[in-house]
């Protein structure tokens, strides 16, 4: 016998079942009584299905979260499942095998086509040139290859300086 | 009212909810130092959360200027507001950085070119968390992309009077927008005053989102105002009734809950609407629908706390002054909408 439908809310059995359409998508939700009486499933006019439906659909499927882990705050999969929130910017690409599923319910596509930071762009470009520089400088210095480790020094000095142009400090 | 804000995240830094409490002061110190140089935030109001009591925290909120969360938020969080009131950022709340632009009426257009500028900025000297797939990174999922809720107030009295809300709110569920009360996320519809906003962030451009979104309440517009005809043609006592009565509350009223004021003005302005009042007096029920929080009312008495029943007297005696100078409706002037 299929096991009764529990809550996406919480564990207990669900007893109110509800499906809607949201841009062009057939979502259900389940619930038990008191998590719909919380949600205000009963008082239409304060009640929004869609909110609820985002908060269902945060919860990450098992298979794709186990294991992960973001190397840079330390965050894991299941901490999502607690908050609905990530731990630092560097989640998204360390735990890409779990954001990826959860992002095409959640709107409307799942690549950005709006606004683009101009500094951030630049300020990554600068970034990612002076990582590759200092390991080329790395590289060459334990080869012994003075004459190249000079002129990777002063590229470096070259692309902090203007990396302080676009006034960023440090990187 | 119309709302636009942007949610923003410096790279390399942990979220607010999950950065200790050094990172988060952190933040907030570089947020603020940016905040300071911004072009229309220089002579801004610039304070943490720890520096304020309750009451203040709570006049902030009934202002819509900050949210519930972040003045439950832990040690770091803060906000920036300019002079006018029309931009308020907060430092530390779900994200780094929530930048918001208000304005008067339905200007959802010009909102976004404000924010727009003085998004780019900020940008000039915050490193911002960017992915060129995922657009701006944020806590939580759900805002990634523009990071983008723009959001308009709309008060519709008719449709829930003729009880279409619900038919409302299923309908612009599946154009991608979302119906909230007045104080956002969870919170009643009282006063008929609903929050219409886009729910997805990822996969459309800002200008396509807020173009949906204001052909979607100009269609919401149009419900409105047919409700109100079709009323006013089944039943023609019906609205004028509910005015008058409402009129003569607020007038006499000595107890009179938030709640109950916010339904009773609800009316009173859908009566300036339909012509009963002069077109002047929506100012001053717009500027009573936050006055007669709790919190203003309380702020307003002086005292750092009263008691419920205490409270309700002293907003019906607020209400009572100002409706004093009020016009009594003229049922006979014919609906101007």
């Amino acid at each position: 016998m299929a096991s009764p439908l529990k809550c996406d809310l919480c564990d207990n059995l669900a007893t109110v079942h509800l499906t809607q359409i949201v841009n062009q998508k057939v979502h259900k939700v389940d619930l038990c009584e008191t998590c719909a009486q919380a949600k205000g499933v009963t008082d239409p006019s304060g009640f929004s299905l869609s909110d609820l439906l985002l908060k269902a659909s945060l919860n990450p499927e098992p298979s794709a979260a186990s294991g992960l882990r973001c190397e840079q705050c330390g965050f894991e999969p299941e901490e999502f499942k607690k908050t609905g929130r990530f731990g630092c910017p560097a989640c998204y690409e360390a735990l890409t095998g779990m954001v990826d599923p959860m992002l095409e319910n959640m709107h409307k596509g799942t690549a950005h086509v709006g606004k683009v930071p101009e500094h951030a762009l630049e300020r990554k470009e600068l970034e990612d040139r002076l990582t590759a520089l200092e390991s080329n400088l790395k590289i060459a210095i334990d080869a012994e290859r003075y004459e190249d480790a000079a002129k990777y020094r002063d590229e470096i000095v070259q692309v902090r300086e203007e990396a302080g142009l676009a006034q960023i400090g440090s990187i | 009212m119309t709302r636009i804000r942007l949610a923003r995240n410096l790279a390399n830094h942990r979220f607010p909810g999950r950065a200790d409490e050094d990172e988060r002061s952190e933040i907030l110190s570089l947020c603020r130092e940016s905040l300071a140089e911004t072009p229309g935030l220089k002579r801004s109001f610039s304070v943490t959360m720890e520096e304020l009591d309750s009451q203040q925290r709570q006049l902030l909120v009934e202002r819509h200027l900050v949210s519930r969360e972040l003045i439950d938020a832990k040690l770091g969080a803060g906000a920036v507001i300019n002079r006018d009131q029309s931009i308020s950022v907060m430092i530390n709340e779900e994200d780094h950085l929530r930048i918001q632009v208000l304005r008067t009426g339905f200007q959802l257009k010009k909102a976004w070119n404000t924010i727009d500028a003085l998004d780019t900025a900020l940008e000039s000297s915050l490193n911002y968390a960017f992915s060129s797939q995922l657009g701006y990174l944020t806590a939580c999922p759900t805002n990634l992309g523009t990071g983008m809720r723009a959001s308009a107030m709309m008060h519709l009295p008719a449709l829930v009077i003729v009880g279409h809300m619900e038919k409302v709110v299923r309908a612009v569920n599946q154009l991608g927008m979302v119906v909230r009360g007045l104080f956002g996320e969870g919170s009643d519809a009282s006063g008929s005053i609903f929050q219409i906003s886009n729910q997805t962030t990822l996969g459309e451009a800002e200008p396509v989102i807020v173009k949906r979104l204001q052909s979607v309440l100009k269609s919401i517009v149009e419900h409105e105002l047919n409700a109100r005809d079709r009323l006013l043609e089944k039943s023609p006592g019906k609205l004028p009734d509910k005015i008058g009565r409402a009129f003569g509350i607020l007038k006499h009223g000595h107890l009179i809950s938030s709640s109950e004021a916010m339904n009773l003005l609800s009316l009173v302005r859908l009566g300036v609407d339909l012509g009963y009042f002069p077109e002047e007096q929506r100012l001053a029920i717009d500027r009573l629908f936050i006055e007669a929080q709790p919190g203003h009312i309380l702020h307003r008495s002086g005292k750092t706390e009263l008691e419920s029943e205490d409270r309700d007297c002293l907003r019906a005696e607020q209400l009572r002054s100002e409706f004093a100078n009020f016009m009594s409706p003229n049922y006979d002037s014919f609906g101007n909408n």
